[in-house]
């Protein structure tokens, strides 16, 4: 790949990952100043007919990040990314494979750090005993004789060569996971009233039905308050229905979706009714009946005869905390009692009692995701953090020693070594190791 | 004694400790060097106790959340990581005279969080957005890269002084700025502190998309928060790779540590107030 032509070159560049990452930096801010995702009116009403039209021709509104021109600059630091890579690795993997026995000695002789010494033992034996040091120290020595002695060559790291590889391709992997989670996923939301079912959800951007291909319910929405008036909790208790028949039952809460066959159903919003749902038992007869019955109207129920009001009620904001209930089944006075919400009572009356249960109708607001390549984003992720770790806190160290033979039978030893990163603390390392085994 | 009392001593501490690291800065008395170490070392200590115990009150008081969770609870954690990041470069590369640059950023952090208005010290419950257990994972990891960003903000600005007096071959600089470790090594720690500070950031940023999943469905939604923290992440992105690939050094790298800073500073805190956003709850 050396006599590359001018386009490879210029997408293999640095300069051009240089430029394209400046240009994703400072357009990037616009749409942080720019609000986004809102209506075309929206941006009439708060920069005026001209200027919103400019920002919609140049795609700034409703949705810059999505625009043509800054997926195009994603795609260019995608493609630098690739050619880059593929100009630059089969050299780092020469390197990585490299024979370095065959490094030539006028090399060596000028590396540093170096270390001299003298040994009275012959070559053969002083290097069987120079690889053992090296063995019991970490370093795997191999060997190979020469016109003149004998050299050996032991490393460590080589591998961490490709960090910055791993760190290139963790990124394409998370661009690959966005694709494929915006091709085959989506985002939408649903409003649901307790009590209600639904098998359709709609997305975000247009608003499209979508079929679940199952059905989800909201069986109750409860609203909890810590003792200063901060929310607490906002809890669904969603079950999903497969033909009718639940197949799966959850209490979601902020951070803790339910998922059902790849979707996902987050808790999101709610919205409070002027409604409430009431469930009503006769204790006598067992007979269960449930209302959804709205604010200060009277209700008869059709089997037991009762009639039921809720007339007053209290609460913070659009949510109620206890109610005032009336009831009566026409024998005696009218009962009148406080009922706090989402609670149950035993109401005693002459000829019957009747346990009375009552809460605030809420619709629970449902965030619904498919995204199918999350897991491909976490991989990338997983792969960066490993990818930086090893392009920046890891080196390829290597140690070459030169056994020579002397002419009275003794030898003299040569020991070099170099790492392509920190190398401060290579030397650190190289001279601990050499003041180990140079006593040998 | 509670945890803000605890919290409200090291304010002062961290200011005395500055002074102790100007002073050996200006007046080279080395016997000035071991008193700031081990008196910045029992501030930090006094720190860690405070937040160790605001953790405990809030146990006490029937939460139990990590102190992590508002501008307040952020501003003393960051304060916290440049002293203990400070405090590894010290004993790492052996010279104090980069305490004067870095400890008073945790002294401004400090006072801050003390003084300004508006910043609530109550321990206040934890909204439902915030009860993850990715809280803890994303704000700490987030902060070490912050004060990591921070410390190399302030080695940039010591290189340039040293640098410009040295360019100017000032005869007089052995008195003041010759006690400054030599361009090339402020230029290497600089460098270092950089690279952590990025792949902490860069952890910081994954742990945050992976919480915007579990709470929202999406782990990423460009909103100006998530947005300035790419920013950031370029920035240092573009740094790496222009010393790596480009040879760049000295004067330019030491102005991008700055300029990385203030873009740090603008994803912590100008989002919040400036720019409207999902994550506004560091606001208060």
């Amino acid at each position: 790949m050396k006599n590359k032509n001018p386009i490879w070159g210029f997408f293999a560049s640095v300069k051009l990952a240089l430029f394209t990452l400046f240009f994703l930096a400072t357009t990037s801010v616009i749409g942080t100043i720019i609000p986004q995702k809102e209506s075309v009116q929206w941006y009439i009403d708060r920069y005026g007919e001209t200027t919103a039209n400019l920002f919609h021709i140049l795609s700034i509104t409703p949705d810059m990040y999505t625009s043509g021109w800054f997926l195009s600059l994603l795609g260019l630091l995608c493609i630098n990314l690739i050619i880059c890579s593929l100009d630059r690795f089969p050299g780092v993997w020469r390197q990585i494979k490299a024979d370095n026995l065959a490094t030539p000695l006028t090399r060596l002789e000028k590396m540093t750090p170096q270390c001299q010494w003298q040994s009275d033992n012959p070559p053969a034996s002083s290097a069987s005993t120079l690889k053992t040091a090296l063995n019991s120290h970490g370093w795997k020595a191999k060997e190979r004789s020469l016109d003149n002695g004998i050299l050996l060559f032991a490393q460590k790291g080589a591998m961490t060569r490709t960090g910055v590889y791993i760190v290139h391709v963790s990124i394409l992997v998370i661009f690959a996971g966005a694709i494929i989670g915006s091709a085959l996923g989506f985002k939408a939301s649903v409003m649901l009233p307790e009590t209600r079912t639904t098998d359709k959800v709609y997305t975000f951007d247009t608003h499209a039905a979508i079929d679940l291909g199952f059905e989800v319910r909201c069986d109750r929405f409860k609203l909890e308050f810590y003792d200063n008036g901060m929310p607490k909790a906002y809890r669904s208790h969603l079950s999903i229905l497969e033909n009718g028949k639940v197949v799966k039952e959850k209490a979601i809460v902020v951070n803790d979706p339910l998922s059902y066959k790849g979707i996902t159903f987050y808790q999101s919003s709610y919205e409070p009714y002027q409604e409430f749902l009431v469930a009503i038992t006769n204790k006598k007869t067992g007979l269960n009946e449930h209302i959804i019955i709205p604010y200060r109207e009277q209700h008869s129920f059709e089997k037991s005869g009762l009639r039921l009001g809720i007339i007053n009620a209290e609460g913070r904001g659009q949510s109620i905390s206890r109610m005032k209930i009336w009831l009566t089944d026409d024998n005696g006075e009218p009962s009148l009692f406080w009922l706090d919400d989402g609670e149950q009572v035993t109401v005693e009356r002459t000829k019957n009692n009747y346990t009375v249960s009552a809460k605030q109708m809420y619709a629970t607001g449902l965030q619904v995701a498919k995204d199918p390549g999350v897991w491909t984003v976490y991989t990338g992720c997983a792969l960066m953090i490993l990818g930086l770790i090893v392009a920046f806190f890891m080196s390829h160290q290597r140690i070459w020693l030169y056994i020579q033979e002397e002419s009275n039978g003794k030898s003299s030893i040569l020991m070099t070594g170099n790492a392509n990163k920190n190398k401060v603390n290579f030397e650190k390392t190289f001279q601990i190791l050499t003041q180990t085994i140079n006593r040998i | 004694m509670n945890s803000s009392q605890l919290i409200g001593i090291t304010t002062f501490t961290y200011l005395f400790s500055t002074i102790l690291y100007a002073a050996l800065f200006i007046f080279k008395n080395k016997r000035l060097g071991p008193l700031a170490t081990i008196f910045t070392i029992i501030a930090f200590l006094v720190q860690t106790a405070g937040i160790g115990l605001r953790w405990l009150e809030s146990y006490q008081m029937g939460m139990g959340r990590a102190p992590l969770s508002n501008m307040y609870e952020s501003v003393v954690f960051f304060a916290w990581a440049i002293i203990l990041i400070y405090l590894i470069i010290e004993w790492k590369f052996k010279t104090r005279i980069i305490g004067a640059f870095a400890v008073p950023f945790a002294f401004l952090a400090m006072a801050y969080a003390s003084f300004a208005s508006g910043i609530t010290k109550e321990i206040v419950p934890l909204i439902p957005a915030l009860q993850s257990n990715w809280l803890i994972a994303h704000v700490v990891t987030c902060f070490i890269g912050y004060a990591a960003f921070a410390v190399a903000a302030g080695l940039g600005v010591m290189y340039l002084i040293k640098n410009t007096s040295e360019t100017r071959q000032s005869t007089n600089d052995s008195t003041l700025l010759g006690s400054l470790p030599p361009l090339k090594v402020l230029e290497d720690i600089t460098h270092k502190t950089m690279v952590f500070g990025f792949l902490w950031l860069s952890i910081g940023i994954i742990t945050g998309a992976i919480w915007a999943n579990s709470a929202w469905g999406t782990y990423w939604s460009w909103d100006p928060k998530e947005t300035w923290s790419l920013i950031t992440w370029f920035i240092y992105a573009i740094t790496l790779h222009a010393r790596y690939t480009r040879g760049w050094g000295g004067t330019r790298i030491a102005w991008l540590a700055i300029f990385g800073f203030i873009s740090v500073i603008f994803t912590y805190y100008g989002v919040n107030f400036l720019l409207s956003g999902l994550h506004s709850y560091g606001s208060n």
